[in-house]
């Protein structure tokens, strides 16, 4: 049977020559690089295709198809930390490589053009890291890749065409997508494997370079050298699948490769970065200002390659080999200094340190929305977070709310403001607790609530100083039950149980309000009276009663003429109604959260 | 067996066809690449859309000091087979530099389009990325800032009384003079 198919394919010859190659010397671990770096990139186009029949390239499919197959999609987690860690350790094992082939000489004559090749496939690998960057469609990539493309635009005269060419239009969209991933599963592999295939071939051809003086006898490639390449591509692949579990063993939990909130034009991203290997760029460009950038970027990482290619020339006398092997320690040292710059910079600014920890945030949060029974909407994951109060709530404060407002002391977003706060502190709005410290004679013209306004001293502090001060047990018993029934109004879903828990004080508190108290004196509450000159509190702090006060506060049912200093925000466009309901909806936090929606199941 | 491979003996006509082989096979093999050619190229046909009036927001919500606000651009948008509806195609700052004129900035930093930040503290912007910096007028500050240029000022106009609208547009990164992207 192997006779006969001998006979007809010749393959017995082909297998001795593919495992019986002399290796003067003996079988050395110095040698495992190459195959290593064979072995990372059989990983790849595996663990590619397999990706690949789970991602879907377009803008609205491809953070969402890479969500299901991180989060949902049996072992998914497994298969993208792989390639994503595997892409890494091919660029750590191209380095060694091509330091080990200098060192060894392994670059001279007649080696050259096997020389060529191997730097080809470092551009090429390079670039398959670059292209599959973008893929995931997350804020990340998606921002990363924009300074790279936005870099290849200053190339002269070709660059602004270069550019469309490769973000396929205009603007970034589906077709960057479909483009980058042509390029990244089709192009670039096909291209590496051609390249591989003369490296190897060339290799064969001339046979390796042993390290003298020879120290042993010569021993066959199989099976000494390829017990030695074997063990070697084991401990890189158990390195790689630590880094996969890694969160695991630190403690945070994620396994395999991150994955941002999906990409949004309009939401900057300030913790941009590239993948670690290429932050030695990222940070060479700070150096050159201005119209210089086109150094930093293009003409010096250029010069540098086609010196390197060059070297097999220099390194024919004893001097140029030394010389290279310093050009080549102190491009190393070189890269390794500027990316230990580029990330102890990034650990002392402060800004960037808020922007990575909002950006973990929003991955959580889109995290929880599209898991939520409602799912991923056709739209896209960017429609969750866009129409999402937990996300949205906070900034639309900071941006309107917080130069006179505070939210637990903070503009809403975490950030501290130098300037005096002028209005209430907005945090538990309408809860039993706020309510209760709101209603107190010491804190109702605090700075904390209406210190800095007009009602510091209006009727209502006065009632409170006057009267409240000086109520009794049986009476701080009647306002804790109105507080209750006024907080009830509100319907908060965070009091929602306790609101059906108390329904009895709660209809008790309702008859004190409006008998026993007073309220009702200025105050409507569930009844028509033309003369009030307060607040109605009927549904005070529901999303209706808080959408009117936050569009218009100046209408009847609200502060009307007696409104002090806050605008209306609706009739002026200040705020659209959309953005308006989702500030009412973070204040009263109303969001989505999984225990909420459990419960009431 | 080494015989059969030798190359056959020039001749004439073993010369015209090699030629005509050679033609024949360069010609058969440029049809896939060629008929490929104009998807490939197609995106340089799609120019950009943007440059026309866009309402961003009214008067009220600039403060009267001049600080900078960042807003979202919303826009109808194409991307290939889709038409978007109001959806956010970027961002400007807008400041008062009086009463009722306004001053817009697109927030890409000119010299690699990630989007600069405004300091209320420092009354300047900061790019995250490589550490530009913007006075609050637009201008570089920092001279050894990687920005060739200041940031991008855009047309406004105040309609209407009190609706701002913008310009939106984007510019090529890199270059000190402000060319709009193609």
């Amino acid at each position: 049977m192997i006779n006969w198919l001998d006979n007809r394919t010749g393959f017995k010859q082909l297998i001795t020559e593919v495992l019986f190659e002399r290796i003067p010397g003996g079988a050395r671990w110095r040698y495992v690089w190459g195959s290593t770096l064979t072995f990372t990139f059989f990983v790849q186009v595996v663990t590619g295709i397999m990706l690949w029949m789970a991602y879907s390239p377009s803008a609205q499919t491809a953070w969402e198809s890479v969500f299901y197959i991180q989060y949902e999609m049996s072992f998914g987690w497994l298969l993208r930390g792989v390639h994503h860690y595997t892409a890494q350790a091919m660029n750590i094992l191209l380095v060694l490589h091509l330091l080990q082939v200098i060192i060894d000489g392994a670059y001279k004559a007649p080696r050259e053009i096997n020389f060529w090749f191997g730097i080809g496939l470092l551009n090429l690998v390079l670039a398959l890291s670059l292209t599959g960057y973008l893929l995931p469609w997350d804020q990340k990539g998606y921002w990363a890749t924009k300074v790279t493309t936005s870099i290849m635009a200053i190339t002269p005269v070709i660059g602004p065409g270069l550019e469309k060419l490769v973000v396929g239009g205009a603007e970034y969209g589906h077709h960057t997508l479909t483009r980058f991933f042509a390029f990244h599963a089709g192009i670039l592999p096909a291209a590496v494997v051609a390249l591989i295939a003369g490296h190897i071939y060339l290799f064969r051809r001339h046979g390796i370079t042993p390290k003298q003086p020879l120290k042993r006898p010569d021993a066959m490639f199989w099976p000494d050298q390829v017990l030695k390449d074997a063990v070697a591509c084991l401990a890189v692949f158990a390195f790689i699948l630590l880094f996969v579990v890694k969160g695991q063993i630190l403690g945070d939990g994620h396994l395999g490769a991150s994955l941002g909130a999906p990409a949004e034009p309009s939401e900057p991203y300030a913790a941009a970065r590239p993948e670690w290997y290429f932050l030695f760029l990222f940070q060479f460009l700070k150096y050159f200002p201005g119209e210089k950038e086109i150094y930093g970027a293009l003409v010096i990482p250029g010069a540098v390659m086609g010196f390197i290619c060059l070297m097999p020339f220099i390194g024919r006398w004893r001097i140029g080999h030394a010389f290279n092997l310093l050009v080549m320690y102190g491009l190393l040292g070189g890269i390794a200094f500027l990316t230990v710059q580029a990330i102890n910079e990034d650990r002392s600014k402060q800004d960037y340190i808020l922007a990575v920890k909002a950006a973990e945030e929003a991955a959580e949060r889109v995290k929880v929305l599209a898991m939520a029974p409602t799912g991923i909407p056709v739209n896209g994951a960017v429609t969750l977070l866009r129409e999402d109060p937990l996300t949205q709530g906070p900034k639309l404060f900071a941006a309107h709310c917080a130069s006179c407002h505070r939210y637990g002391g903070h503009d809403g977003q975490g950030h501290d403001i130098a300037d005096e706060a002028s209005a209430p502190d907005l945090e538990g709005f309408a809860s039993r607790a706020w309510l209760t410290e709101l209603l107190s004679p010491e804190h109702f013209a605090s700075d904390k609530f209406f210190g800095k306004t007009k009602f510091a001293d209006g009727k209502m502090a006065k009632f409170l100083n006057r009267k409240v001060s000086k109520f009794d047990d049986e009476e701080k018993a009647q306002l804790a039950k109105a507080i209750m029934a006024l907080s009830a109004e509100a319907a908060l879903p965070a009091q929602a149980e306790q609101d059906l828990a108390d329904a009895d004080q709660i209809a008790a508190g309702k008859d004190h309000l409006l008998d026993d108290i007073g309220c009702a004196d200025c105050h409507e509450f569930h009844f028509e009276d033309e003369d009030a000159t307060a607040p109605d509190l009927t549904g005070y702090g529901s999303r209706e009663w808080l959408v009117k006060m936050i569009s218009d506060p100046t209408q009847e049912s609200h502060y009307g003429e007696s409104n002090d200093r806050m605008p209306p925000f609706e009739p002026d466009g200040v705020l659209s109604a959309r953005e308006i309901g989702l500030l009412a909806d973070w204040l009263r936090g109303d969001w989505y959260a999984p225990e909420i929606a459990d419960n009431q199941e | 067996m080494d015989n059969e491979k030798a190359p056959p003996v020039e001749t004439r006509r073993g010369f015209l066809t090699s030629f005509l082989a050679g033609i024949t096979a360069l010609l058969a093999g440029i049809i896939p690449p060629l008929a490929g050619l104009g998807v490939l190229l197609d995106p340089l046909r799609r120019k950009s859309t943007l440059g026309k009036p866009i309402r961003v927001t009214s008067l009220a919500a600039l403060p009267a000091d001049g600080i900078p606000r960042k807003f979202s651009v919303l826009t109808n948008r194409s991307d290939a087979w889709n038409r978007f509806r109001n959806v956010p195609i970027g961002a400007v700052y807008l400041r008062r530099t009086d009463e009722t004129t306004v001053e817009a900035f697109n927030v890409a930093c000119p010299h690699a389009g990630c989007f600069v930040d405004y300091r209320s503290d420092e009354k300047n912007y900061l790019c995250p990325c490589h550490n530009s910096r913007f006075n609050i007028d637009g201008s570089v500050q920092d001279p050894n800032s990687p920005s060739p240029r200041g940031l991008d000022s855009l047309v406004v106009e105040v309609k209407n009384g009190d609706e701002v609208w913008v310009q939106y547009q984007k510019f090529q990164a890199g270059h000190a003079e402000k060319h709009p992207a193609i």
